[in-house]
């Protein structure tokens, strides 16, 4: 039975194996560029050359020009907008680290169910639609909303506090919003860190304070340093978020791309104002990348 | 740890997952309350905002639109998805790594940047406003999570299978259809709902593509929140809410099937 089936199959190795290999790569070789083509030229025709074509045409005002950065960058305004985006970005981004370095730091030193549940509690947001959870903030945050209802209902206010269409309300929205991406590569890192390190610091001495900052925190920083580029990147791009919770005051860079292109009409600008929030989300990311490989290469070397 | 310290960052960390977890939770209340406003705590109890919903032929529209467009997202973008993953994980192409990054960058590149892009040429094209247009771009989107869910299933399947398989006399292909494809189709189908779920929620792209010709669900909420917040858009989000706990419920299903299937 089993010499007959060994028989009748055209078994690669009896031909050799190094034949068989060479032969079967060089008859099956193209079939692999097939199997990436649909995926490659969807990604190509519909993300690569129309991202390439809006970079073209923020420098077209007809002819080549670098108006469109000029005016965005000579104008107050539009420099405004810049500014505020950035801050906005930055103080998420340490909101975030504020409230999820404990937390992940808490995940580590737990473990079976209380682990599982502190998991998914900061999972649920990253399920939950983006749209609903803004809308959410609307209903708790306006003026007729739910905290402002609760503390005039029991009294501890009269007046509503203004906390929509403020920077307060687009902050707190964001961090919310934005938390898991921070807790889970923290998560990740802090779980590597060997855990005797802290009792031979201590029982060298120093203090748990010393011990955190001087050990526990610097082997923590590939973690920290991955989290805070991942909101900063995300809350760069955010539209949704602050368009509902935001007022025309607090406009930041992606309303601004929106409302040149489909209301003012004028595609340089906008494509000018976005090549500029494109280039700092990617130069960014390759910046960190780039500390972060020669930070883990002295680490191997040292 | 002290003790004392210990119990600091419990009740630290519980105040953080409350307020990751509880404010979303405001819609349900509000959803059965009787007013049409916001009053909080709401008063009585009534389903009339699911009413407006089911009899608001808008409503409904947006709706099933948002779900034929979700349902061929999800199909278009698993079965790419999936061949570019084999093709990555498998094949001995030196084109590998290029293609990872490629997929990666609509990851990267904010979605607010992608859609005035993509707007640009659909207005050429005369994509804007159609099914075939909204399945496009949200296929982009979705392709690059395909991704990561199939090569990850890929690279845990043991490839002596398909050596197997192979010195069994199976042709290449009987190999894929008879091995490979169904030990790496729950990670096909895992990433389908995943495609299905950026679809189901996305607005930003939507925002360019749509309008008067096309209106997708989340599309619908954004112009009603825009116009007067009521009582229905809490009704619609908390059924947004059931309906994804239900496909991530699925979702864990089918990742604890797939661990189960390749530790067999």
């Amino acid at each position: 039975m089993s010499v007959d089936l060994t028989y009748s199959a055209p078994v690669p190795t009896l031909s050799g194996p190094g034949a068989g290999r060479r032969e079967r790569s060089r008859s099956r070789g193209w079939i692999w560029y097939l199997l990436m083509a649909p995926a490659v030229l969807l990604i190509a025709i519909f993300f690569v050359w129309p991202v390439f074509l809006m970079a073209v045409e923020s420098f077209l005002g007809p002819d080549l020009t670098l108006e469109n950065y000029r005016t965005f960058f000579g104008s107050p305004i539009y420099t405004q907008v810049l500014g505020r985006t950035f801050g906005v970005a930055a103080l998420v981004t340490v909101l975030c680290l504020a409230l999820g370095y404990p937390y992940a730091y808490l995940m580590t030193i737990t473990s079976g169910w209380k682990r599982t549940m502190l998991l998914g509690i900061i999972l649920i947001p990253f399920w939950t639609s983006l749209l609903v959870r803004s809308i959410a903030w609307v209903f708790l945050l306006q003026d007729t909303g739910a905290i402002n209802s609760l503390l005039i209902g029991t009294g501890v206010i009269q007046e509503p506090i203004s906390m929509i269409r403020t920077m307060f309300g687009v902050s707190l929205g964001m961090t919310q919003v934005l938390l898991p991406f921070m807790v889970l590569p923290l998560f990740g890192t802090l779980l590597t860190i060997d855990s005797s390190l802290q009792k031979a610091s201590a029982s060298l001495g120093a203090r748990p304070s010393v011990g955190f900052w001087r050990v526990y925190f610097p082997l923590s920083l590939p973690g920290v340093i991955a989290g805070s580029l991942l909101v900063f990147v995300l809350a760069l791009g955010f539209y949704i978020t602050p368009a509902l919770l935001g007022g025309p005051q607090d406009m930041m860079l992606g309303q601004l791309i929106v409302q040149q292109i489909s209301q003012v009409l004028n595609w340089g600008m906008g494509s000018a104002i976005a090549m500029v929030l494109l280039v700092s989300a990617l130069g960014l990311i390759g910046l960190v990348g780039l500390l972060l490989n020669r930070h883990s290469r002295r680490a191997d070397a040292g | 740890m002290t003790k004392t310290s210990r119990t600091v960052l419990w009740i630290f960390c519980s105040l953080v997952a409350a307020f990751v977890a509880l404010p979303v939770l405001i819609v349900v209340p509000i959803s059965f309350g009787e007013t049409r406003l916001l009053q909080f705590p709401p008063q009585g109890f009534s389903l009339q905002w699911y009413e407006n919903f089911f009899t608001s032929p808008q409503w409904l529209r947006a709706t099933g639109n948002s779900l034929l467009i979700g349902a061929l997202v999800a199909l278009t973008s698993a079965v790419i998805g999936t061949l570019v993953s084999f093709a990555i994980v498998r094949g001995r192409s030196k084109g590998g790594p290029a293609v990872t990054g490629l997929m990666t960058l609509p990851l990267v590149v904010p979605n607010v940047i992608f859609g005035t892009a993509l707007y640009g040429i659909f207005l050429q094209l005369g994509l804007t406003g159609t099914v075939l247009g909204f399945v496009i771009a949200h296929t982009v989107l979705a392709v690059p999570y395909v991704v990561v869910n199939v090569t990850s299933s890929l690279r845990r399947l043991d490839s002596r299978l398909e050596i197997a398989s192979a010195s069994l006399g199976a042709t290449p292909l009987k190999t894929f259809a008879r091995v490979t494809l169904p030990l790496i189709l729950p990670g096909a189908l895992a990433g389908g709902l995943f495609a299905f779920m950026i679809s189901f929620d996305e607005v930003v792209v939507a925002l360019f593509l749509g309008g008067a010709g096309l209106e997708t669900l989340p599309l619908k909420m954004w112009s009603s929140v825009q116009f007067q917040i009521d009582a229905t858009i809490a009704a619609v989000s908390t059924l947004l809410i059931a309906v994804t706990t239900l496909i991530v419920l699925l979702y864990a299903w089918l990742q604890a099937f797939l661990r189960r299937k390749a530790t067999q």
